[in-house]
C-alpha cells in the first residue's frame, strides 16, 4: 500500500506546518504592550491615537509601545477589569464605572479622578438626537419622544455608560421642565415642589423604557447605532460623538442630527490602573498614553472624531466650530455626583428596576 | 394518474404516494422555499456583503494581523480541545457501552450536560472558578498562572461546550455492535490494547470520524462560551463580532471563512454518511479487508 504510506506522510507533515504555524510564537518584539479598556463608541479615536502615541514615544524615549484597546459596554467593561480582566489603562463612559473597579477590586489608588487635569476627563460630551432623514416624526426635543407613534433606540443602562447618560439626561429635562431652574434642587423650602418633578420624571423615564416604546437594548453604544442603522427606531439618544460619526460615515441625507434643548455633560474619564501597570511594569508608559490624550496632538484627534476638547487651545478652529451649541448640565448639580446616581437610580433593585419592573 | 396505474407492474419509485400532483409539488415548493428564504439566503448574503468592495478588499480583511492571529487562535484551541475530547469520548463510550458499572446511568446523563446548559453559563461557570476573586483565584494567582480572559480559559470552555460530541456519536453505535467480537478476540488471547486497537478501533473509525468532524465544527464556531472567558486574544467567531461593530466587509469576509469551514463539514459529513452504512454492510457480508 503505497499510496497510502503517502498519504499518511503527506498528512502528517501538512498537520506538522499547521501545528508549527499555530504554535509557533509570535514575533517576539522588545515592544512594550498597554491594554485599553474602553467603552463601545471609542473604537475609530483610539485605533488613531495608537498610532500617533507609539510615534510619539519612540521619539521621546526610544521604546517601542504598542496599545491595544477593547471595547463594549462601558459597564460590561468595568465587570471584566474587576473580574481580572487587565487592563493597564481604563477609558470608559462615566466615573462611576472606573471608581467601582477601585471599589470592588481595589486595583485603582483613591484619587485617581485628580491625577489627571479636567477631573481625568481628556474630552467631554453630550446626547443628542439622531433621526431620520427629514425628520418625519417632528421629533424637536426629550418630550417629543414620547408620542405614542415615535420609537426610540438606546442602548441598556445595566451595560451601557452612554445610555446612563441618556437615561440621566431625560431625567434632568422634566426636573428643569418642572423647576424653571435647578437652583430649587438646593432650596430647602422647594422641597415639596422637587419631590413632585421627580414624580414626574420618574413617570417619564417609565414610559421612556416601555418595551413599546423601547423595543431593543443593546449592551453597548455601538450596538445600539447598528440597531438604528438597520431601520429600527425612529430616534436614536446617542453620543454627539457617535452621532455625528454616523453622518459622516453614511454619507449626507440619510439621517439628521436634533438638539435638544437641553442635556446633560458627558464626561468619560481616563485613568491607569495601578495595581495592573506595577504588575506588569507598565506604568511610565501607561500614564505618557493618558497624558498624550491631553497633548494639543490627542486634543486635535478627539475633536476630529467629534469628542469635544477639554483644552481646545491647540485645536485648529474648524473642528471646534462643528460643535453645535447644547445647554448642558452636569450630573453633579443635579444628581450630586455618579456615585449618588448610580446607587440611587442603576443600582440593583434602584428606579431603573423599579420601573422596568424587575 | 394512480388509479390508472396498470396491476400488473411493479410499482416504480414514488408511485407508492398517492397524494395528487398538486399537494406533491406544493410540499415540494414550501420545504425549498423554507430552505432557500432560511437558508440559502443568509449564506449568499454573506458572501455578497464580503465582496462589496471586491476582492482587493476581501483579500486584505483576510489577511489583517488580527485576523490572521484570529485564525491561529482558533486552530490552536481546536487542536487542543478536539484531541483531548476525541480521548475522553472514545473512553467513556467504551466504558458504558462494554461494561456494567455503578452510576454507568449518571455518567450517560453527564455527558450531555453540555448540551442543555447555555455556552453562555458555561462560560460563567468559569470566571467564578477562576477568576481572581473566584474560587481557585487566589491559588492561581501565586503560581503566576492566568486562565480567565487568557487562552487557557477559551480552551477550558470550548473543551466543557464540545464534550459530548465524539462520545455522543460512538455509544449508540458501541452499543449496537455488541461486545462478541471483543469477547472472539480476547478468547484467542490478545491482550487489552491489542483489543482495542484491532478489533474495536477499526470497528467505530467512520463513526469517530464523524464525531470529531462535528466536535471540530462546533469548536471553531463556538461563541457564547469563549466571548464571556475571552481577553486580548480573539477567535475567529470574537473577531467577527468586533469587525461588525467598525468594518462591515471585512467582518463579512471573516465570516465567510466560517461559513467556508461549515461547508466543508458539511460535505465531510455526508462522504461519512454514505461510508458507515457501507461499512457496516460490508461486514455485514462477512467482508474482512484493510
Amino acid at each position: 500500500m503505497k499510496t497510502r504510506t503517502w498519504l499518511y506522510g503527506a498528512l502528517l507533515l501538512a498537520s506538522g506546518a499547521l501545528a508549527y504555524w499555530v504554535t509557533g510564537c509570535a514575533p517576539s518584539s522588545e515592544e512594550v504592550k498597554l491594554l485599553n479598556v474602553s467603552y463601545d463608541p471609542t473604537r475609530e479615536l483610539y485605533e488613531e491615537v495608537k498610532t500617533a502615541f507609539a510615534k510619539s514615544w519612540k521619539e521621546q524615549s526610544g521604546e517601542a509601545v504598542a496599545v491595544k484597546t477593547m471595547h463594549d459596554g462601558s459597564g460590561k467593561q468595568a465587570r471584566k477589569v474587576i473580574e481580572g480582566f487587565e487592563a493597564d489603562v481604563v477609558t470608559l463612559a462615566l466615573a462611576y464605572d472606573i471608581d467601582a473597579i477601585r471599589q470592588k477590586a481595589g486595583l485603582l489608588a483613591k484619587d485617581w479622578q485628580s491625577r489627571l487635569p479636567h477631573n481625568s476627563c481628556p474630552y467631554t460630551s453630550t446626547i443628542i438626537f439622531l433621526v431620520r432623514r427629514g425628520n418625519p416624526k417632528h421629533i424637536q426635543d426629550w418630550g417629543d419622544l414620547l408620542k405614542p407613534d415615535v420609537q426610540v433606540v438606546t442602548p441598556n443602562p445595566k451595560t451601557s455608560g452612554g445610555a446612563r447618560w441618556n437615561y440621566l439626561a431625560a431625567w434632568g429635562y422634566v426636573l428643569k421642565r418642572e423647576l424653571g431652574s435647578f437652583d430649587k434642587l438646593k432650596d430647602p423650602q422647594a422641597a415639596e415642589e422637587v419631590a413632585r418633578a421627580n414624580e414626574k420624571a420618574r413617570d417619564f423615564l417609565k414610559q421612556l423604557f416601555d418595551p413599546k416604546k423601547t423595543p431593543v437594548l443593546d449592551t453597548g453604544a455601538r450596538s445600539a447605532t447598528i440597531t438604528f442603522k438597520n431601520g429600527i427606531g425612529d430616534v436614536f439618544l446617542a453620543w454627539e460623538n457617535e452621532a455625528y460619526l454616523v453622518l459622516q460615515e453614511s454619507g449626507k441625507g440619510k439621517y439628521e442630527i436634533v438638539v435638544p434643548s437641553i442635556s446633560i455633560l458627558a464626561e468619560p474619564p481616563v485613568a491607569v490602573v495601578d495595581k495592573v501597570v506595577d504588575k506588569h511594569g507598565t506604568r511610565k508608559e501607561a500614564e505618557a498614553f493618558l497624558k498624550f490624550l491631553y497633548t494639543p496632538e490627542g486634543q486635535t484627534m478627539a475633536a476630529r472624531h467629534f469628542y469635544r476638547p477639554c483644552d481646545p487651545k491647540g485645536v485648529p478652529e474648524e473642528l471646534l466650530k462643528q460643535f453645535r451649541p447644547v445647554e448642558m448640565f452636569r450630573i453633579d448639580e443635579v444628581f450630586g455626583g455618579w456615585a449618588k446616581a448610580q446607587k440611587e437610580h442603576f443600582d440593583d433593585g434602584g428606579i431603573y428596576d423599579q420601573i422596568k419592573g424587575t | 394518474m394512480p388509479s390508472e396505474q396498470p396491476k400488473a407492474r411493479k410499482p416504480r419509485r414514488g408511485e407508492a404516494v398517492t397524494e395528487p400532483l398538486w399537494i406533491r409539488c406544493a410540499l415540494t415548493a414550501v420545504a425549498l422555499g423554507f430552505l432557500g428564504l432560511l437558508l440559502m439566503l443568509p449564506l449568499a448574503a454573506i458572501f455578497v456583503q464580503a465582496f462589496e468592495k471586491g476582492w482587493e478588499a476581501y483579500l486584505a480583511a483576510l489577511t489583517d494581523p488580527e485576523t490572521i492571529a484570529a485564525i491561529r487562535l482558533t486552530l490552536l484551541v481546536a487542536a487542543v480541545a478536539v484531541p483531548l475530547n476525541t480521548v475522553f469520548g472514545v473512553a467513556a463510550a467504551w466504558a458504558i457501552s462494554k461494561f456494567e458499572f455503578p452510576g454507568k446511568n449518571l455518567l450517560t446523563t453527564l455527558i450531555d450536560l453540555p448540551y442543555s446548559v447555555s455556552p453562555v453559563i458555561a462560560g460563567m461557570i468559569f470566571v467564578l472558578l477562576f477568576a481572581p476573586g473566584g474560587w481557585f483565584g487566589p491559588w492561581l494567582e501565586a503560581i503566576h498562572l492566568k486562565i480567565i480572559f487568557a487562552v487557557p480559559g477559551m480552551i477550558l470552555a470550548t473543551l466543557f461546550v464540545t464534550f459530548p460530541f465524539v462520545a455522543r456519536e460512538l455509544i449508540p453505535l458501541m452499543q449496537s455492535q455488541g461486545i462478541e467480537e471483543e469477547e472472539a478476540a480476547r478468547a484467542l488471547g490478545a491482550g487489552g490494547w491489542q483489543i482495542f486497537w484491532r478489533v474495536t478501533l477499526p470497528n467505530i473509525k467512520w463513526g469517530l470520524l464523524y464525531g470529531i468532524i462535528l466536535c471540530n465544527a462546533r469548536c471553531m464556531g463556538e461563541f457564547g462560551a469563549v466571548s464571556v472567558v475571552s481577553g486580548v486574544a480573539l477567535t475567529l467567531t470574537l473577531q467577527v463580532e468586533s469587525l461588525y461593530k467598525q468594518n462591515m466587509t471585512a467582518a463579512f469576509a471573516v465570516a465567510s471563512l466560517l461559513t467556508l469551514l461549515g461547508v466543508v463539514t458539511l460535505v465531510l459529513k455526508s462522504l461519512l454518511e454514505w461510508k458507515i452504512p457501507k461499512q457496516t454492510a460490508e461486514e455485514a457480508m462477512g467482508y474482512c479487508g484493510d
